[in-house]
C-alpha cells in the first residue's frame, strides 16, 4: 500500500553524510517523511550505514515518536501530563478518535491517522496541547478538536491550518534580572575573550553559578575538570531536553534567548578548548527547529560562530540534534549516548561526561539556562549575578508555573523566594499541595509553603504545580507513577521491574482494591527501587508515592479495602474473553465481585 | 592494623586490590562471594541486574561497575542489602516466565541459585504473565525467551569475544526484549553456533542447548551444595 520513497530516503542518508553517528536524526527524517520505518527500511538503513539490524531496530522501539509501523499522513499526540489532564485533555482525545473513527494507539484502516497520549510537552501553561507532525497546537477545546478532525478528513495540509491554532505565547510573568537583561550578542563573547578563558572561569566561579538541570553542580566546577581532562578533542553539550513534565522554561528561553544560550555554549568551548558543540533538542520542540537554524546562521554571518570567531584564533560551532520523545535521554550520558546514534540509556558511572563524554573525550553537558546565566555572566559580570539569591545559592531561578493558578507562565525568582510568595504571584487559591522539581521533585503541603526555593532546601529544575484543594492527589501520584513506568529505559531490574509494580499498586489503591498489608509491601518495593536504581530516574521514580505517604496518608487509609487481602486477580474480569467469545453478557455469564468473594471467605 | 596502599574494607575485612579492578573483582580474587547476575569474568562491564549493589562509603552502587578506592568502606553481607536483593530477585522472577520444576537448567542456574542465596521462598509480587516468542530455528540451540533476564551477557560474548555481533537487547521499559540480528529476527538465520562463547554464558536456561536435555542427576549439578559452600574460584569458573 505505501511504496516506500527511497530516492528521499537516500536523499535523508546523504544529509547526514551516511554517519552511523547520526542514527537517530536519520531515523526521525524518515519518520516524518514517510511516516513510519517499517521493516524493510530498518533493514536498507542498517545495509546502508554498516550498522547492525538490532541496533537500527532497538533505536526506532525506543523512542516515542519513532514507529516500527506506518501511522499515516497525520500523527497526533495529546499531551497527558496531569495538568493537561486538569484543563480536560481526555475530552479533546475522546472527540478527536470519535470525529477522525481511529482508535488510540493504533493506525486508522486507511493508514493515513495515528493518534495516542504522549507525556507533557511542555505547554501546560497553555493546555490541553498537541503535537501533530512534531508541531505543537495550544489550548485546544474539544470544539477546536472537532475542527481538527474536519481537517484532517478533509485531507488538508497543516500549512493551511489557522496559524494561531499554533499560537505558542511566550510572556513571562514577573522578570528578573535575567529575564529583564538586555542581551546583545557578541559583548560577553568579547569580554571574555579580552579578559582570557581562564579569567572568565574565574569569574564564573566567582558567581557561584550552578547547574539549573535540577542537580545544582557548580559550572565552574565541571568547566574545569573537563578543561584539564586529557582528550584528542573536547565537547560542549546544551541539554535541552526539558523533559520533567510541568516544566517550559527553556522552551521561553529557547524563543527569546537563543542568541544568550548559543553565547554561553561558546565561551564553554572557549573555556574547555572544544570546537565543537551540540543543542539537544527534545522531539516536542522541532517546531523551534527553523528559527534555532537561523538564529545559528546569522551568528556565523556575525563571526561569533565559526571560524575565527570575532577575528581571534577561535573556532567554534553547534550543531542541532532532535530528540524523539524520551525523557530519559533528559540524563546526560543517556543524552549522549542518543547523541551518538543510540538508545538512550545512561551509562554507568564513574567515568563522568566532564572527562569521557561524547566519543568518550572531555565533555561539558549544561542546561539551557545554565548557559543563558554564564553569557549574562559575560556581559555583566559576576556581580551583576550576585545581586541576589542566597549564600549557597546565587541568582535567580526560572520557574514553570501551571495548575489551579490564575496566571500560569514563567516567574524569575531569586533564590530564597517562598513557595508561598510565588502562590500570591501567580494567584493560587485554597491550594492543597505544590509539586515542586516535578514528579522526581517534592510534593509539599501548606504547612510547609514557607519553604524556600534553592539547592538547600527544594531543589528545582523549575517546574513549578499547583493543585487545589478540589483535585484527587492520588490520581496526580497515579499520574506521576504511569509516566515513570513508561519511560523507564529497561536497562535495570529496580527501575524496568519496580516501576510497572509501582503502576500496578496505584491502580489498584486508586481503585479501591488494596488492602493495608499491600500498601505496606509496595513501600518496601519502591525503597529498594530508590536505592538500587542506575540512574535518576529510578531514583527519584517512587518519590511521588513516597512523599505523599509521607503527607497524605490519611487519603490512602481511606481507598484502602478493608480487606487484609484481595487477590491481584480479578476473577470475573478474567472470564472476559471467555464471555467475548461465546457472545454472553448476562448475569450467569458473571462470577460475584472479588470483594464479596473474600468476605465470604473470611 | 596494617594497610597496604591498595586495600579497602569489605564488611569488616580488609581486601587488597589492584588499581583498576572493581570492587567485584577485588572480592571474587578474596574469595568473597556478592551476588550477581549480569557480572561475568570475561565479559565487558554492565551493571544492569543490580544484585551486586553494595554500599561504598554509605551510598548505594554497583560493586561490579565501581572501582575500588584505597580506604573506602564497604558493606555488602548486611540483612538490608540481602533483602534488597531478595527483592530484585523476585522482580526478575516475576517479570519474566520461569518454570524451575521442570526447567532443564535447574541446578545449573545462576538466577535459581542466587535465588536461594538471597532468602527468596516465593515469587512474593503477582507476576506479569507476559507472552514472549520462543525462537527454536536453531539447529542446535533454543532461545527461550521466557527464561531471559535480559543481562546482555549473550550479547556482550557473541559481540566481544565471538566477534559475531549476534544479539542484541531492544525496545523500551518492559518491552526490552533480547533480539538476533538476522533478517528474519531467527537464529538460525545466523551462524551462531554452540561452540560460540556467547552459547556459554546465560546464567539461565533462556540460552540453551537442545540435545542435553537433563545432563546430570540431581545431587551431582553445579549447585546441589549452596553456593556460599562453593569455593568461590569453582562458582567464577562456571560463571
Ligand atoms: C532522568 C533524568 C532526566 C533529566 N532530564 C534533564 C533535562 O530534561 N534537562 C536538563 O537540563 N537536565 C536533565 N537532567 C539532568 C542532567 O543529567 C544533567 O545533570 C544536566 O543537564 C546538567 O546541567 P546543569 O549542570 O547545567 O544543570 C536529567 C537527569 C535525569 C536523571
Ligand atoms: S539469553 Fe541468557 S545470556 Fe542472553 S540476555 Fe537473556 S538471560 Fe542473559
Ligand atoms: S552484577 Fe552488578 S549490576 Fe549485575
Amino acid at each position: 500500500m505505501h511504496a516506500m520513497n527511497y530516492q528521499r530516503i537516500n536523499q535523508i542518508l546523504d544529509d547526514h553524510g551516511r554517519n552511523p553517528l547520526r542514527l537517530v536524526q536519520i531515523l526521525i527524517g524518515i519518520q516524518a517523511e514517510c511516516g513510519g520505518i517499517p521493516a524493510s527500511v530498518r533493514d536498507y538503513i542498517s545495509k546502508a550505514l554498516a550498522v547492525p539490524l538490532a541496533q537500527v531496530h532497538g533505536v526506532v522501539a525506543f523512542y516515542h515518536f519513532l514507529s516500527p509501523e506506518i501511522q499515516g499522513q497525520y500523527r497526533i499526540y495529546v499531551a497527558d501530563n496531569i495538568i493537561d489532564r486538569m484543563h480536560g485533555n481526555q475530552e479533546v482525545m475522546a472527540t478527536l478518535l470519535q470525529e477522525l473513527q481511529a482508535e488510540r494507539g493504533k493506525p486508522r484502516a486507511d493508514g493515513q491517522v495515528f493518534i495516542d497520549y504522549t507525556s507533557c510537552t511542555g505547554l501546560c501553561d497553555q493546555g490541553p496541547a498537541l503535537l501533530i507532525n512534531s508541531r505543537a497546537l495550544t489550548h485546544v477545546t474539544p470544539d477546536r478538536a472537532k475542527e481538527i478532525a474536519e481537517r484532517i478528513n478533509a485531507g488538508e495540509p497543516l500549512n493551511n491550518w489557522p496559524s494561531h491554532w499554533f499560537q505558542v505565547e511566550e510572556s513571562p510573568r514577573v522578570a528578573g534580572p535575567v529575564l529583564a537583561s538586555q542581551f546583545e550578542p557578541g559583548r560577553g563573547l568579547q569580554a571574555a575573550l579580552e579578559m582570557g578563558p581562564a579569567q572568565y572561569l574565574k569569574e564564573v566561579e566567582r558567581a557561584g553559578l550552578r547547574g539549573r538541570g535540577g542537580a545544582g553542580f557548580r559550572t565552574a566546577i565541571k568547566w574545569r575538570v573537563s578543561r584539564d581532562a586529557p582528550g584528542k578533542t573536547h565537547y560542549v553539550i546544551c541539554n535541552a531536553d526539558e523533559g520533567e513534565p510541568g516544566t517550559f522554561k527553556d522552551r521561553a528561553l529557547l524563543t527569546r534567548d537563543a542568541d544568550a544560550m548559543f553565547e554561553g555554549m561558546t565561551l564553554a568551548g572557549l573555556v574547555i578548548g572544544a570546537e565543537k558543540g551540540f543543542l539537544y533538542l527534545r522531539g516536542e520542540y522541532t517546531y523551534l527547529y527553523s528559527q534555532l537554524v537561523a538564529t545559528l546562521a546569522r551568528r556565523r554571518a556575525e563571526h561569533l560562530l565559526g571560524k575565527n570567531i570575532l577575528g581571534r584564533e577561535f573556532n567554534f560551532d553547534v550543531e542541532i540534534h532532535l530528540g524523539a520523545g524520551a525523557y530519559v535521554a533528559g540524563e546526560e550520558s543517556a543524552l549522549i549516548e542518543s547523541l551518538e546514534g543510540k538508545c538512550a540509556v545512561p551509562r554507568p558511572r564513574p567515568p563522568f561526561t566532564a572527562t569521557h563524554g561524547y566519543l568518550g573525550q572531555p565533555t561539558v553537558c549544561n542546561n539551557v539556562e545554565t548557559f543563558v546565566k554564564t553569557a549574562l555572566i559575560a556581559q555583566n559580570g559576576a556581580d551583576w549575578f550576585l545581586e541576589c539569591g542566597t549564600r549557597y545559592s546565587p541568582g535567580s531561578k526560572l520557574l514553570s508555573v501551571s495548575g489551579d493558578v490564575a496566571r500560569p507562565g514563567i516567574y524569575e525568582y531569586p533564590f530564597g523566594t517562598s513557595v508561598q510568595t510565588v502562590l500570591e504571584a501567580c494567584g493560587a487559591r485554597e491550594t492543597q499541595a505544590v509539586q515542586i522539581g516535578g514528579p522526581s521533585g517534592t510534593c509539599i503541603t501548606p504547612n510547609e509553603f514557607d519553604r524556600a526555593i534553592c539547592y538547600e532546601d527544594l531543589s528545582t529544575g523549575g517546574s513549578f504545580m499547583v493543585f487545589n484543594r478540589s483535585r484527587d492527589m492520588l490520581s496526580v501520584v497515579q499520574n506521576f507513577i504511569h509516566f515513570f513506568a513508561d519511560e523507564s529505559c529497561g536497562f535495570c531490574t529496580p527501575c524496568r521491574v519496580g516501576t510497572q509494580l509501582m503502576r500496578r499498586a496505584i491502580d489498584k489503591i486508586v481503585a479501591g482494591k488494596a488492602g493495608a498489608r499491600e500498601l505496606k509491601e509496595i513501600e518496601h518495593a519502591a525503597k529498594c527501587t530508590r536505592a538500587m536504581s542506575h540512574c535518576g530516574l529510578g531514583q527519584t521514580a517512587t518519590k511521588p508515592f513516597l512523599d505523599t505517604l509521607d503527607r497524605l496518608r490519611p487519603q490512602y487509609e481511606a481507598r484502602l479495602s478493608n480487606l487484609d487481602f484481595v487477590p491481584n486477580f480479578d476473577l470475573d474480569q478474567s472470564l472476559s474473553k471467555t464471555r467475548a467469545l461465546s457472545q454472553r453478557d448476562d448475569p450467569h455469564a458473571h462470577l460475584p465481585q472479588t470483594g464479596e468473594a473474600c468476605d465470604a471467605r473470611i | 592494623m596494617q594497610e597496604s596502599e591498595f586495600s579497602f574494607e569489605l564488611d569488616g575485612t580488609d581486601l587488597p586490590f589492584e588499581p583498576g579492578q572493581s570492587i567485584m573483582e577485588a572480592a571474587t580474587q578474596a574469595g568473597v562471594y556478592i551476588p550477581h547476575l549480569c557480572h561475568h569474568p570475561d565479559l565487558r562491564r554492565n551493571g544492569s541486574c543490580k544484585l551486586c549493589t553494595v554500599k561504598v562509603n554509605g551510598r548505594f552502587g554497583s560493586a561490579c561497575a565501581l572501582p575500588a578506592q584505597a580506604g573506602c568502606t564497604v558493606e555488602s553481607n548486611t540483612s538490608e542489602l540481602q533483602e534488597m536483593r531478595r527483592q530484585i530477585v523476585q522482580m526478575l522472577f516475576v517479570e519474566g516466565n520461569h518454570y524451575c520444576p521442570f526447567c532443564e537448567k535447574s541446578g545449573n542456574c545462576q538466577l535459581q541459585v542466587v535465588a536461594y542465596h538471597v532468602g527468596m521462598v516465593d515469587m512474593h509480587f503477582p507476576p506479569f504473565n507476559t507472552a514472549r516468542q520462543l525462537d527454536a530455528s536453531h539447529r542446535e540451540m533454543l532461545l527461550d525467551r521466557d527464561r531471559c533476564i535480559q543481562c546482555a551477557r549473550c550479547v556482550r560474548a557473541s559481540q566481544d569475544l565471538d566477534k559475531k555481533n549476534i544479539f542484541g537487547l531492544a525496545g523500551r521499559g518492559m518491552n526490552i526484549r533480547l533480539v538476533v540480528n538476522s533478517d528474519s529476527g531467527l537464529l538460525g538465520d545466523t551462524d551462531f553456533s554452540s561452540a560460540d562463547h556467547a552459547a556459554q554464558v546465560c546464567p539461565t536456561g533462556a540460552l540453551i542447548r537442545k540435545d542435553q536435555a537433563y545432563p546430570c542427576p540431581i545431587g551431582s549439578r553445579l549447585y546441589d551444595t549452596p553456593i556460599s559452600q562453593h569455593t568461590i574460584r569453582q562458582d567464577a569458573r562456571h560463571d
